[in-house]
């Protein structure tokens, strides 16, 4: 094989490897990025029924309930909304009242079923998405990010 | 007083470094011996004076001084000795005093060991490495300073966070770090080479043992964070494509192809360019890393509070090395003349496209990881990322690069044969159809990916076997000369043969748990059963338990199959005493077909209204086999580094050269 034709067949196993790898993360990505929404989107109809969706915000204070099967109903708030949710199975153990939290799962009807709550491992951790969806309904207290959080009081 | 000398010390250590990174600089420039022969001991004091500033840090908290704020607010006194010792660098500002120790001990193994590298290169070597160091000593001077004090003092500190106070992860930090950071040795030989503008054989026989190191730390660093993951989140999944498990990985696959090409450099005198542009990416990927991680900028179950002023520093110190290295790399990259290109049916062939796979891949996973940073950045929403996007671009990248790399190593240098490869690999394929068929009689509603996964590892783990047959000349020659030969494998060699061995085994696990896994998650009362992949979990309820600094719940689960009782699994819920913080520690039994893996929750009623705790159960098919196959790698990867001819800076450079030559 004549220089010319090596470096063209290693170029072209590069650029078929790239087109590939372009092809798979497009078709990928119409599937499976997940966009992020505050309980205000939800109440004002921003989010679409049935499509995976992360709902994130603070866990309401005494909403929390136990139900059988493992299920747990709680409230997610942003101050302004509040945006009811049921998950089954284990919660992370750093779920708790009056904390930051993002779930992943789909709305039906006013109930958000989440499938995942992800978890933190450090209590004073506030996810970057919660802190601005909190900033933006104007709850954002530099507390709240410092983890004692208080929802309902002035914004900052 | 302990404290003050600590920081005196990081700020002698700063000054140092800048005298490190200047006078040899302009030395070697000039020729000028005297001016390059101030690199080595400065590296040493460098080095000396970090370890003072380390030392310092590590008697604070073993001695508790609450007076100290990184002390007080990752410490307390009833905490175990070992986590008084990894609460060190379990915290931010601590962490990064570990990140320049580790730096200066590299600088400092080139100054002590590098006695027969040109006076030039070292000086240059040793020049930009100290010049890295001045970043990340300002970056903790200015932003994130361990030895700031507290006053008035507090009576005991908050401690470190419960999910740290494990082994598994008291060791995770130095071994991730020693890799991220040992990459910069590659860096800076890089940067060494571009400015002198050449690259030879003797140049990759140098940076081959840094990256071999660096790789393996890295290895172990990312197998150890996985396996806690697994046992303490209790969540059963060991890889979740999260943007901190992605820092780690991203300079893993970018350092893996870096140890490959430089073996053709090494070998074959070629592909110099690349290697030099992968050794620059590898080390910019480890700093992109330690920014993710530390900013917090991406949304992460990994994360811990951040400072956004932080992120900024790192994110300036990023753009400023990679950008000037790239620069650097576009002047000067073009100098660097290889000698003539290779057949592409070849090893250096085969080396190569294991390079565009890997590179490829580390780009894939680039993009997934700071799209959610790009989109946010122009207004398009915030999003994540995750998993389907990781596994549907990664692992169709890595189907042919395993069926590939079974048969690179049959193929010759500069010019091979594949149709002969292939067929001296029938035994793989007779093992791989085996796997597949096996797999497929025992699990026919599982996932596709699940036969072809255990395929393509029986296919590279015989592969590999069939190449050292091969090198051995087994059963062409009598058994005695073949026993002969394989006594006298170089060390490096059979790195290579274990270190495939181990992805081979790797694969099995990873494909077993990634496609077969069974969970099931309730409400059970003491005496329900649960049926999981053939065994019976019985759950005999749950006890109050009492550790040295944490109450638990422990439930017991008694499980058997077909009746006769198999282990008995006990999971802990335990809440520590300091902060009130929860943690899970899963109850797992490892069998060489599969973990059994039992976590217990919180009370709750079952679905008839009796009372009992949740519970979460799985059965892991093989995953034991990822981190045995990753332990057999790292194994290979170090066995390679004692070989002689990997001693570090052990041939001088004409001695290769005519080595080189004479090879193969």
């Amino acid at each position: 094989m004549k220089r010319k034709h090596k470096r063209l067949t290693f170029a072209a196993v590069g650029l078929a490897l790239v087109g590939v790898a372009a092809a798979l993360a497009l078709s990928a990505f119409e599937e499976s990025i997940v966009f992020f929404h505050s309980p205000t989107d939800v109440a004002e109809g921003k989010v679409e029924m049935d499509r995976r969706i992360r709902l994130g915000g603070l866990v309401e204070a005494g909403s929390v309930q136990k139900q059988a099967d493992a299920v747990t109903g709680f409230r997610i708030t942003d101050g302004a909304h509040a945006i009811a949710v049921t998950y089954q199975g284990i919660l992370p153990d750093l779920f708790r009242e009056g904390q930051g939290v993002v779930t992943e799962g789909r709305l039906r009807g006013a109930t958000f079923v989440a499938e995942e709550v992800l978890a933190k491992h450090d209590e004073t951790y506030m996810p970057p998405e919660v802190a601005d969806a909190l900033k933006k309904s104007g709850r954002w207290q530099e507390e709240a990010g410092k983890g004692a959080a208080k929802t309902g009081g002035p914004g900052k | 007083m302990t404290a003050e000398l600590g920081h005196f010390a990081v700020i002698l250590a700063l000054f140092v470094a800048a005298v490190q990174a200047t006078l040899p600089l302009i030395g070697a420039q000039r020729g000028d011996a005297q001016w390059m022969a101030v690199a080595r001991p400065a590296a040493l004091l460098q080095f000396l004076l970090v370890a003072v500033a380390f030392g310092c840090l590590t008697n604070l908290y073993v001695t508790s001084d609450f007076s100290v704020v990184n002390v007080a607010a990752n410490s307390h006194t009833d905490k175990p000795l070992l986590y008084k010792i990894s609460g060190v660098w379990g915290n931010h500002e601590g962490s990064m005093l570990l990140w320049v120790l580790i730096l200066a001990l590299f600088g400092s193994a080139v100054a002590a060991f590098g006695a027969n590298l040109p006076p030039a290169l070292r000086a240059r070597v040793l020049a930009i490495q100290a010049l890295i160091a001045v970043g990340f000593y300002l970056f903790i001077l200015l932003t994130s300073n361990p030895f700031e004090r507290l006053i008035p003092a507090p009576a005991n500190g908050r401690d470190l966070n419960p999910l740290l106070q494990d082994p598994g992860l008291a060791f995770h930090p130095p071994m991730l770090y020693l890799g991220y950071v040992g990459f910069s040795m590659a860096f800076s030989f890089a940067i060494a080479a571009l400015i002198e503008g050449r690259v030879d054989a003797a140049w990759a026989r140098w940076v081959r043992p840094w990256t071999l190191a660096a790789w393996c730390f890295l290895t172990a660093g990312i197998g150890l964070g996985s396996w806690w993951a697994y046992y303490e989140l209790g969540w059963g999944g060991w890889w979740y494509w999260d943007p901190v498990e992605n820092a780690s990985f991203m300079p893993w696959l970018a350092g893996t192809a870096l140890l490959h090409s430089a073996t053709v450099v090494e070998k074959r005198d070629t592909l110099k360019g690349w290697t030099v542009l992968l050794a620059i990416i590898t080390f910019s990927m480890s700093l992109l890393g330690t920014f993710l991680v530390r900013s917090g900028v991406l949304t992460s179950v990994h994360a811990f509070a951040t400072d956004p002023a932080r992120g900024v520093f790192i994110l300036v110190l990023l753009i400023i090395v990679i950008g000037g290295s790239l620069a650097l790399y576009a002047w000067r990259g073009p100098q660097l003349v290889s000698a003539g290109l290779f057949q592409p049916i070849s090893r250096e062939g085969g080396l190569l496209f294991n390079n565009l796979v890997m590179a490829t891949a580390t780009a894939a996973v680039l993009l997934g990881t700071l799209y959610p940073l790009l989109l946010d950045a122009v207004g398009g929403g915030k999003v994540s990322v995750g998993p389907p996007f990781f596994n549907a671009v990664f692992i169709p990248l890595m189907l042919p690069m395993l069926a590939v790399m079974a048969v690179g190593p049959l193929l010759h240098w500069k010019r091979g044969d594949w149709r002969a490869a292939v067929q001296r690999l029938w035994p793989a394929m007779v093992a791989a159809l085996a796997a597949a068929a096996g797999a497929w009689a025992l699990v026919t509603d599982g996932p596709f990916l699940g036969p072809v996964g255990l395929a393509l590892a029986a296919w590279l783990g015989v592969g590999t076997l069939v190449e050292l047959a091969e090198r051995l000349r087994l059963g062409r020659e009598n058994l005695g000369r073949s026993l002969a030969r394989l006594a006298r494998q170089p060390r490096a060699a059979w790195g290579m043969t274990l270190a495939h061995l181990g992805l081979a085994v790797t694969i099995a696990g990873m494909t077993g748990a990634g496609a077969w896994v069974e969970e099931s998650i309730q409400v059970m009362a003491p005496g329900d059963t649960v049926r999981l992949a053939g065994y019976e979990f019985r759950f005999d309820g749950a006890r109050p338990t009492r550790g040295a600094n944490y109450v638990a719940t422990t439930g017991r689960f008694t499980v058997s199959r077909d009746g006769r009782a198999v282990v008995v699994l006990n999971p802990e819920k335990r809440v520590y005493n300091v902060s009130g913080q929860p943690t899970t520690e899963a109850g797992i039994e490892t069998r060489l077909t599969g973990d059994l893996y039992a976590v217990v929750g919180d009370r709750g009623t079952t679905a008839d209204g009796r009372p009992g705790f949740v519970t979460r159960l799985y059965f892991n098919p093989l995953v034991a086999w990822m981190w045995g196959g990753l332990m057999i790698m790292v194994a290979g990867g170090a066995l390679s580094l004692t070989d002689r001819r990997h001693r570090v800076g052990a041939p001088a450079r004409r001695g290769i050269a005519a080595q080189a030559a004479g090879a193969d």
